[in-house]
């Protein structure tokens, strides 16, 4: 078995796609922790005060504007021109700027908080490199399976289960440590932002634990992703299988399904699609709401009915959507004729 | 060669019928047996869709048959099949392996997957031919260079069984004598071969015994001279002096009992007991022989026979159109 393994891991990994998927990987999050880096700036009393000295600016070019314009009014009125087309009543005068609606913070570069911040970018980093994962893991199984090369190794392996688990197993610790070690990176590169162009924020070990459970659900998704497109792979023994049936899941959940309960006019169906599902398990609630209907409250305002779904549904689905893959799978690689 | 009678291989009324919504049942194969002794080297022959790859792949696992018995080195398979692989080397079919690697990475990654020493694949390489081009990657191969991989991938592991679906396909000339004294050295060497070919004159050449197969079933097996002679003739071929008496020897002939068949320049004479009372009989009636010659069978037209897929004038065969034969 040990032999298997490290067949596996060499196999894997001298696998041009991976090697090309790795690459745009660390080329892809590598782009945004720049962009992210160049756009953020740290705020300070200068950066305050060129801000304040903005919104003054900003606020007296408006004030003459509309000083400009009552001008103009009061001149067309003693002509005797009729001005109710172009001029507000009484030519404006009661809609002068005021000081207080030009803030500064309006005039302030984007500063990025990673307190505030990186649970999206946990998000962000978890739906790429799920996308990887999906490529990597559909290529994996199906290239070997389309070229002749898991004919080949089942002539030297022939406990097919032992076969078919173990390059599972190789793939998912593979993606496991790709992401754990990007994640790590991710997330120091992030850290460092909030540090020298940005704010860190009060992180606390709390703060810290949230992120950390928020990353093992990201990465805990990547797994699932990565299984369920190495075995559609293995039951189509072609990477297009696994890739036609991401696009297919994707045109049929999020557009077919989308357009179809619309018009049936289905509340909530929003519930019946996958993203939803994404939404709530790294938000870990996701709320939808029913706008037609209209809940009143003490203060007489109007709500809508609303239908939560929780992490725990989306664990069940997910769950379920790669255990059954995997079981059909499991069968076919146990009672098909390989020919 | 070597001839032991240890069975290293025994197949006893193998059946593996695929059946299609749509298109109904196909046995492809229906009982069949073969038996192939250790230090042989044994040809496995039959026509396109006689069964051949199906038996082969049955036995290597591949496909799970519906009934009959396997057994390898003494081995029950499919059952046993795990603890026998490591001493049983095969291609099944043409060679298929991963193009971007090249044949050293692929062979590689099978050492690793066999844990077999790495020293193993240099060895192999050197042996095929392929040592300067195995860095290489495999699409830029051709046919020929691939079987010359796709053997060496089966040699990888020093087996006692070596089962070779087609390897002379694609290999050029030189390659052929190459594959041919290959398996020589390697039955020399005790190593048991199984060979399954079209190339019938090489099959002769090399093949201890074979096994002939037509739709799914054993028409003939056994060592190649026995094969041959039990579809011999006994023929003779008989030139004369002077062809305008071949009427009147046919006649002699007739009339001792043996069986005529008249040809423009010569007869051709069966039932006869020994030749040799051709001559005497034709001398005696002052009728002289230039040429006496047994007409021998090759393997090719004997497999002909056998499957019934011998080509006829303004027919065009179809695959699986082979003799029956009885059950």
């Amino acid at each position: 078995m040990k032999g298997l393994v490290r067949a596996e891991f060499r196999r894997l990994f001298k696998r041009r796609v991976t090697r090309l998927m790795l690459a745009l990987l660390v080329l892809g999050l590598g782009t945004i922790i720049t962009a992210f880096s160049l756009a953020s700036h740290k705020i300070g009393p200068s950066e305050l005060a060129a801000a304040e000295a903005r919104a003054q600016s900003e606020y007296e070019t408006q004030l003459r504007f509309h000083e400009q314009m009552v001008t103009e009014c009061e001149a067309a009125k003693s002509r005797g021109e009729t001005i109710t087309d172009r001029f507000p009543p009484d030519c404006g005068r009661e809609y002068s700027p005021q000081r207080e609606q030009f803030e500064a913070e309006w005039f302030l570069p984007y500063e990025f908080n990673f307190h505030d911040e990186f649970g999206i970018f946990i998000s962000v980093f978890a739906g790429i490199v799920a996308l990887a994962a999906y490529i990597i893991g559909a290529s994996y199984v199906g290239a070997e399976w389309h070229s002749g090369g898991m004919m080949n190794l089942l002539l030297w392996r022939p406990r097919r289960l032992s076969v078919l688990f173990t390059k599972l197993g190789v793939l998912l610790t593979s993606v496991l440590g790709v992401s754990l070690a990007l994640g790590a990176l991710w997330t120091v590169a992030l850290w460092l932002i909030g540090k020298f162009d940005g704010q860190t924020g009060k992180m606390t070990q709390g703060a810290w634990e949230s992120f950390a459970i928020s990353g093992a659900r990201g990465i805990g998704l990547v797994l699932a992703v990565a299984a369920v497109a190495y075995g559609l792979a293995s039951l189509g023994r072609h990477t297009a299988m696994a890739l036609g049936a991401a696009i297919g899941v994707g045109v049929i959940s999020e557009i077919g399904l989308r357009i179809a309960l619309n018009i049936a006019g289905v509340k909530f169906a929003d519930r019946y699609y996958l993203s939803t599902y994404a939404m709530a398990w790294f938000e870990k609630k996701w709320t939808l709401e029913d706008w037609n209907a209209c809940n009143l409250s003490f203060s007489g305002e109007c709500r809508p009915d609303t239908f939560v779904v929780t992490w725990q549904q989306s664990a069940l689905v997910f769950g379920l959507g790669t255990a059954v893959v995997l079981i059909a799978a499991t069968w076919l690689m146990r009672n098909r004729d390989v020919t | 060669m070597v001839c032991a009678m240890v069975a290293v291989l025994e197949i006893e009324g193998l059946r593996k019928t695929y059946r299609s919504r749509w298109r109904g049942e196909r046995k492809a194969l229906d009982g069949f047996d073969m038996v192939v002794e250790a230090g042989q080297v044994h040809g496995f022959l039959g026509p396109n869709g006689s069964g051949k790859t199906t038996t082969l792949r049955t036995l290597l696992g591949l496909i799970r048959p519906n009934g009959g018995r396997m057994a390898i080195l003494g081995r029950e398979v499919p059952a046993g099949l795990p603890a026998v692989v490591g001493q049983v080397g095969a291609i099944v079919e043409s060679p298929q392996f991963f193009p971007h690697f090249s044949a050293y990475d692929t062979l590689s990654l099978l050492a690793d997957a066999g844990n077999l020493s790495q020293q193993r694949v240099p060895e192999v390489l050197e042996v095929v031919g392929l040592r300067d081009r195995a860095k290489e990657r495999v699409k830029t191969y051709s046919l020929g260079m691939k079987q010359r991989l796709a053997v060496a991938s089966a040699l990888l592991k020093n087996p006692q069984l070596l089962i070779l679906d087609e390897p002379a396909n694609g290999l050029d000339p030189g390659g052929i004598r190459e594959m041919r004294d290959l398996m020589r050295d390697l039955s020399a060497s005790g190593m048991t071969v199984l060979l399954s070919s079209h190339i019938l004159g090489e099959v002769q050449q090399i093949c201890d015994s074979v096994t002939i197969i037509s739709l799914g079933r054993r028409v003939a097996a056994g060592p190649v001279a026995d094969v041959l002679a039990q579809h011999s003739s006994g023929a003779v071929r008989v030139r004369l002096e002077s062809p305008a008496d071949l009427p009147a020897a046919a006649q002699v002939l007739v009339a001792s009992g043996a069986r005529v068949d008249i040809q423009p320049d010569h007869l051709l004479v069966t039932g006869v007991d020994k030749p040799s009372s051709v001559t005497r009989m034709l001398a005696g009636r002052d009728l002289y022989v230039s040429e006496l010659a047994p007409i021998t069978v090759d393997l090719e037209s004997v497999f002909l026979e056998l499957t019934g897929t011998a080509p006829v004038a303004g027919q065009h065969r179809q695959v699986d159109e082979s003799a029956e034969v009885p059950a």
